[in-house]
């Protein structure tokens, strides 16, 4: 039975897309909790909930509104935050109660639609087409491409903005792109972990490999290495169990991180 | 000419910090700029560095003023008072000196000034736990990693002990007289100035003085008028 499943293609697209995602999360995860912004990809998230019932009540499909509405609105966030000097998680707050309110008072409007808006909140990463993972193959590896053009500007902005500004590196854009692409990646997992677990993504695995006291490179491989494990273990087990994928995802992140606190705290890592 | 500061005046609400300081750098100097806190010190680099662009006057490196073109920046490696960053970020010594790279092209030359600044050995060790003195030198090494003219050091060792200061100034001679790179360099020790640098600028708001060191150090009713002046804030922080 274990190797049947393989053979299912839902199941291919399901992990091909699920691993994709997994090393999209990691990587965008790991500068925005660097940067100590680590709920923003959940105030994403939510304000695109506003745009998947947006898209809902419309009938276009839901995903698109979801990723014009959550960058734009992130943008946006980003500007007000640093034009009128909003620390970073009032701002998270502002962007992720905007969202739902704008969804539920869409929602009411248009007379509810439950059953459709369950699969996003929740994710169903079973149900993704093979459009769907095409679309998501292509974000992947544009962001990817992106992140190692810009690497060093990425990281220097992250680890200390006064001096990036200073060897000629133009921070505040580079700020727009993180939030940018955060958006992005935060609506193309929606498939995955659905609105509410999508943080946990963003930062479980991140936050576990920086325990293990490595460099920036190996820390992002550790944390990638955390994320792709988590996202195949959890939908196959998920299946084999018929229980929610994306509960299981995040409880396979969570096991990883709670082991490596356990061998931290017997002095088998190192201090940091 | 390095640099030159023409009738600098930074403004805040309700305090001037900095008021008509003009004075020039020349290659090969070794400029200490001493003051007390708050004497403007640190604003008048963040202005020299672009970081602060509200202000009076004029401020040119290589005779282009600094508003007009950014070009200069690549010429300068800057070291700060007190690097802010997260005990726990991620990054070795080796990533914080290759994000001073501008060019991939040059990765030799990381190896190069670690091993000057006797880092090499730390080189994959995370900076955060490195101490006080170490991590200045890893900082160092970034400024210096792309060959630049200028160095330019604030208040650079604050919280560093005395084996790692002497370290760390005998480096700053070294690459002043041999490598002939421009020191601008800021501090609240007046007998580490006058033993290093050659050149010295008295802030306290305005510009008490700007020359040769000697020719203030060997004053000594110059540097009792400073000394006064600036007495009660320097000892304050003392």
């Amino acid at each position: 039975m274990a190797f049947e499943i393989f053979t299912f293609s839902f199941m291919q697209r399901a992990i091909i897309s699920g691993i994709a995602i997994a090393i999209l999360c990691s990587i965008i995860g790991l500068f925005l909790v660097l940067r100590r912004y680590s709920l923003f990809g959940d105030a994403i998230a939510h304000s695109s909930f506003g745009g998947i019932a947006l898209g809902l009540m419309a009938g276009v499909y839901p995903l698109w509104t979801a990723y014009g509405v959550s960058i734009v609105s992130a943008l946006i966030m980003t500007r007000i935050k640093d034009k009128f000097n909003i620390s970073g998680d009032a701002s998270i707050a502002v962007l992720l109660s905007s969202g739902i309110a704008v969804g539920l008072v869409i929602i009411g409007l248009s007379g509810g639609f439950t059953i459709n808006i369950f699969s996003f909140l929740f994710g169903s990463i079973l149900l993704v087409s093979i459009n769907d993972t095409i679309l998501i193959l292509t974000l992947t590896g544009i962001i990817l491409i992106v992140i190692l053009l810009l690497y060093r500007q990425l990281l220097y902005s992250t680890f200390n903005e006064e001096q990036a500004k200073i060897s000629g590196i133009p921070v505040e854009k580079i700020n727009y792109l993180i939030v940018f692409m955060a958006g992005i990646t935060v609506v193309t997992s929606i498939q995955l972990v659905g609105v509410l677990l999508i943080s946990a993504l963003f930062v479980i695995p991140n936050v576990t490999a920086i325990m293990y006291g490595r460099g920036f490179k190996q820390t992002s491989i550790i944390s990638m290495g955390f994320s792709i494990f988590s996202v195949v273990a959890g939908i196959l087990i998920s299946y084999i169990f018929d229980i929610t994928p994306a509960g299981t995802i995040v409880l396979f992140a969570i096991g990883i991180f709670a082991c490596t606190i356990g061998i931290k705290s017997t002095g088998l890592l190192s201090k940091t | 000419m390095i640099a030159e500061i023409e009738n600098l005046t930074v403004e805040y609400p309700g305090v001037k910090a900095l008021e008509n300081v003009s004075f020039s750098v020349n290659q090969g100097d070794f400029l200490g700029i001493i003051g007390p806190n708050g004497a403007g010190k640190s604003t008048l680099f963040s202005c020299m560095l672009r970081l602060q662009k509200k202000y009076q006057g004029t401020i040119k490196f290589f005779g282009q003023d600094i508003k007009k073109s950014q070009d200069y920046l690549k010429e300068i490696g800057y070291v700060p008072q007190k690097p802010i960053f997260e005990k726990n970020f991620p990054v070795t010594v080796n990533d914080v000196v290759r994000m001073g790279l501008r060019k991939e092209s040059d990765e030799s030359k990381v190896d190069e000034i670690l091993q000057q600044l006797w880092i090499h050995e730390l080189r994959k060790r995370r900076i955060g736990e490195l101490s006080g003195g170490q991590q200045q030198r890893v900082f160092i090494a970034k400024a210096l990693v792309n060959n630049p003219k200028i160095l330019i050091l604030d208040e650079p060792v604050t919280g560093i002990d005395q084996q790692s200061i002497d370290l760390f100034y005998s480096i700053l001679t070294e690459l002043n007289s041999k490598q002939n790179i421009t020191i601008i360099w800021s501090s609240h020790d007046l007998d580490a100035v006058n033993q290093l640098a050659n050149h010295v600028a008295c802030l306290n708001r305005t510009l008490f003085f700007h020359g040769e060191s000697d020719d203030f150090f060997k004053n000594p009713e110059l540097v009792k008028q400073y000394s006064e002046s600036s007495m009660q804030e320097h000892m304050h922080h003392h």
